[in-house]
């Protein structure tokens, strides 16, 4: 995971989350189907050109949300604004919202070209208008040699294509894409996300994305919302999600990290056989610490203002690159550790890290 | 599990009986056709046309064809225009009732044929349920007479017992329409009334033919509607073939008769059928 | 909450739509309902509105001596073409479902072509075989039609039990050393129970209820169907209403029992679609 590295062109600022008029106002948001309470209370804004992922589990709510802004469903509480217009009064065909379907949902019946030209047609555009947002849009798409096509005699990821180029021709203001990626095949799927990220600052529409998948989320969001059991958990970038986890939940579902349980008295935390100084007030505590920023210390003293511990390796994880190492430390604590690949089976060793590293997170309630 | 003894065990007693009880009849009533019978009553042997020619010739033959198809024709129609919306409603708005509505558009499909015919000649005579209602209304003052033995008779009954038939092909159909295509035709912006002809009507078109087909093939075939509402301007092409087995004693001309039916249904089964698979598209 | 201007726009577009269904289930129902309404009219049938509501009709129904015999012979004949249809049907759906062989195509036609043709059609061919053969008509030679006709049922019934089996089931039984004549009897045949009965409940009915290909297959004994017949052509009378109106309902309660069972046997309800399958020849 940490073997991918971010090219500089996708190192863009994030777009402030409360820019002056956000385009899509989600406000106190809740939905149940029959006792089943799929959404409670979300409120979260969508800023003009943003690529914003809703992230989380099945059975987290995300698709829900999603068919909401859509049209498809209708909340139980709450409003949806786009702009100055309550959106979740109006139906689904009057909304300036497209989305692409997790299975496409291509009209089999009709072409390539005539499944693109959809929205237009039914709009009543002039034929010419809609020859010539075809075509650009088949060209976006890179498919334009399959206009003629039947959906049932091209691949998957072309079918996918396609569903996209139909949402987008029609200029709409925000796109909605549902688990779009998920029936791909791993390697197109890495193409696909770069594709779709390119394509987005392309148009400079807003993308809501919604995946399971949090690599997936922090390679193409401006911005993640963690939404756990119908419950936004965190909103905010990938690296300051990843960064700065709010809450355990958070620090353990996108990525992977070791929680500390501790307890903090006057400025000192006290986490089994660890200690470190930390500005935080008493009380009981928790902290997320990422397995990269724990090193392998070389032998002699520790370096100053770092916390050391020593362990016995138990499991070695090759990835590739890294190598994911389990360390077990003594009095139950057991420590991940991601290291450069070693070449070796390590046994007894030094760890260290920096205080500055351990977060403190909050325990999420238990949800059912 | 295909193994030789288990293939021919499987294949072989259908296929004896299908062959002895199906086919044999068939090319029997083939040659029958071409047989002719001698004034004494009996059937003569001898292989001509005639039977073939008269069919052409006569008009009495070619009208009563006409006006069979004629009146199979309006079946369909009424059968299609009745169930489709039916079949629809079931699909696409029924929610929690689809499974009690269902059964109850099934049901009628297997109950008597008789007795519903029955119902009808009951309901439309001149004395019948109908009738005496409207006068008992003061809607009318006089029975009317074109409610039984009539066409009107005909075409009204076999609606009743053929719409279950066209229902349950469209009803398929529209079954097999993923929900999701419907969504799409809305997050596109069509209405639900142009996403019906753009998206659902189309996709749906096999299930109409088949349902065309069953109404007309099962209606052009029946013999016992006319019989019992038709009257003398309900004679279908069924009903001379009766006779000619009957009181009229030519089965030669009858097996004519019959063999060309039997050539119309297989020929309309198998346009029928490449029609369905021309516009079906999943 | 407030309504989306979507929902309240389908509401009132599918109002329409359940109304104009509505009338078609009146259309569907109300002449039977009126038959059975009639049934208990004192004045007979027709005549409007009922008068003497009165059960003298069934009561002459159940002493009339000659529907009885026909009953007691269409229950032999429905019986004897259950058994007829089962013992050749399910071996056809067996080798449709199952094998491949030469003529498949055809065979399958062959086989469910009764489903979709006019019963008139079914009962001349027969006639003449059986003209030629020297067969006198009588009830075995309903029994032959019936049964010819309704292989097209059993066929298409076990075929879709057949369907939703699991073949690893099987494939576990030969795995563990059943041969094939075991394998069909100590699996597949009690999978396919429910699919059975339901077919043989189906053809039961079906049997009992046939008019077009008995007409001409008919000896000195009637079928109740061909019974009733007979009297309508003489006239009407108002204990044909009675004996339709049991007709109904004994075929009602078999049709709803017959449903419940499949769908017990398998799960969803697209029960009777398979018929329809068949009378297209597509899915087998």
């Amino acid at each position: 995971m940490s073997s991918i590295t971010t090219p500089a062109t996708w190192s863009t600022p994030t777009p402030h989350p409360t820019s002056p008029s956000p385009l899509l106002s989600i406000r106190h948001v809740a939905k149940n189907f029959g006792k089943n309470v799929v959404l409670q209370d979300i409120s979260l804004d969508v800023a003009e050109g943003e690529f914003l992922t809703i992230l989380g589990e099945s059975g987290s709510g995300k698709t829900t949300l999603l068919r909401i802004i859509a049209g498809f469903e209708s909340a139980n509480a709450g409003e949806v604004w786009m702009g100055e217009e309550r959106l979740d009064r109006q139906p689904p065909y009057r909304r300036r919202v497209n989305t692409v379907f997790q299975s496409y949902a291509l009209f089999p019946h009709l072409t390539v070209e005539q499944n693109v030209a959809y929205g237009l047609r039914v709009a009543k555009r002039p034929e010419p208008e809609i020859a010539s947002r075809v075509t650009e849009a088949l060209e976006k798409v890179r498919m334009t040699a399959h206009a003629k096509s039947k959906p049932s005699k091209i691949s998957g990821g072309q079918q996918q294509r396609v569903a996209l180029a139909r949402a987008l021709v029609n200029r709409p203001r925000l796109l909605l894409l549902d688990e779009p990626l998920s029936a791909l095949d791993a390697n197109l799927r890495r193409q696909m996300q770069v594709e779709l990220k390119s394509l987005q600052r392309e148009v400079g529409i807003s993308f809501i994305f919604v995946t399971h998948d949090q690599e997936e989320a922090m390679v193409m969001s401006d911005r993640i919302a963690l939404l756990r059991s119908g419950e936004l958990e965190q909103v905010a970038s990938p690296r300051e999600i990843y960064g700065c986890p709010a809450t355990a939940y958070a620090a353990q579902f996108i990525g992977y990290t070791n929680l500390l349980n501790g307890h903090i008295r006057a400025g000192i935390v006290h986490s089994g056989a660890l200690v470190w100084q930390a500005n935080l007030p008493d009380g009981p505590a928790l902290f997320s610490l990422r397995p990269e920023n724990i090193r392998l210390a070389a032998g002699g003293a520790a370096a100053p203002g770092s916390v050391r511990v020593c362990g016995k390796v138990r499991a070695q994880a090759f990835h590739g690159a890294t190598e994911l190492i389990r360390v077990e430390c003594g009095d139950g604590l057991v420590l991940v550790v991601r290291t450069p690949a070693s070449g070796g089976t390590l046994g007894d060793v030094a760890l260290e890290f920096a205080p500055t590293d351990a977060i403190l997170v909050r325990q999420s309630p238990e949800r059912i | 599990m295909f193994s030789r003894v288990y293939k021919t065990t499987v294949t072989l007693p259908p296929l004896l009986w299908v062959t002895v009880f199906l086919l044999a009849p068939y090319l029997l009533m083939f040659c029958y056709s071409f047989w002719s019978v001698s004034a004494s009553q009996t059937i003569v042997h001898s292989w001509s046309l005639t039977n073939y020619g008269q069919l052409l010739r006569v008009d009495v033959y070619w009208q009563t064809l006409l006006r069979s198809m004629w009146i199979a024709a309006r079946v369909t129609i009424f059968s299609l225009l009745l169930g489709y919306p039916v079949a629809y409603f079931l699909s696409f708005h029924a929610g929690k009732k689809k499974d009690l509505l269902y059964q109850l558009v099934i049901i009628p499909l297997w109950v008597s044929y008789l007795v519903r015919a029955y119902a009808w000649k009951t309901i439309l005579g001149s004395d019948g349920v109908l009738n005496t209602l409207l006068q008992y209304v003061h809607l009318t003052k006089h029975p009317l007479e074109f409610l039984l033995y009539s066409p009107f008779a005909v075409v009204l009954t076999l609606t009743h017992i053929y719409t279950p038939f066209a229902f349950l092909p469209i009803y398929a159909a529209l079954e097999h329409i993923p929900r999701n295509l419907v969504e799409a035709s809305h997050d596109l912006g069509a209405t639900p009334g142009q996403t019906f002809w753009k998206v659902v009507f189309p996709l749906s078109i096999p299930g109409v033919v088949a349902g065309a087909t069953f109404a007309f093939v099962l209606s052009l075939g029946d013999f016992l509607a006319p019989l019992l509402l038709g009257g003398p301007s309900g004679i279908m092409i069924s009903n001379i073939v009766v006779s000619l087995f009957g009181a009229a004693y030519n089965w030669p001309l009858g097996a004519a008769i019959s063999f060309c039916m039997l050539l119309l249904v297989v020929g309309l089964l198998v346009v029928s059928e490449r029609l369905e698979k021309k516009w079906s598209f999943s | 909450m407030e309504l989306l201007v979507s929902e309240a726009k389908l509401v009132s577009g599918s109002r329409w739509l359940s109304f104009y269904a509505a009338g078609v289930f009146a259309f569907l129902y109300l002449p039977i309902a009126v038959l059975i309404l009639y049934s208990f009219n004192g004045e007979g049938v027709g005549g409007f509105p009922p008068h003497r509501l009165t059960l003298d009709w069934y009561r002459i129904l159940f002493a009339d001596g000659p529907i009885w015999d026909s009953v007691l012979n269409s229950l032999q004949v429905a019986f004897a073409a259950m058994l007829i249809s089962l013992a050749f049907g399910i071996p056809a759906a067996l080798a449709l479902e199952r094998a491949q062989f030469p003529g498949k195509a055809l065979f399958r036609r062959l086989v469910l072509l009764p489903l979709i043709l006019p019963g008139i059609i079914t009962g001349l061919s027969l006639l003449m075989l059986f003209n030629v053969m020297g067969t006198k008509s009588s009830l075995m030679t309903i029994i032959l039609g019936h049964g010819t006709s309704l292989i097209s049922v059993a066929t298409t019934e076990v075929f879709a039990g057949l369907q939703k089996l699991d073949r690893a089931q099987e494939e576990a039984s030969l795995d563990l050393g059943a041969n094939y004549w075991q394998t069909f009897w100590r699996i597949t045949v009690p999978n396919l129970k429910l699919s059975i009965i339901g077919a043989a409940l189906l053809i039961f009915t079906l049997s009992m209820d046939e008019i077009a290909v008995s007409f001409f297959l008919i000896g000195r004994d009637n079928t109740l169907p061909l019974e009733i017949w007979g009297r309508l052509r003489r006239g009407i009378t108002p204990e044909i209403n009675a004996v339709s109106t049991i007709i109904f309902v004994f075929s009602l309660v078999a049709i709803v029992l017959w449903y419940r069972l499949r769908v017990r046997g398998e799960g969803r309800a697209e029960v009777g679609l398979e018929i329809v399958e068949g009378m297209e020849g597509n899915a087998i």
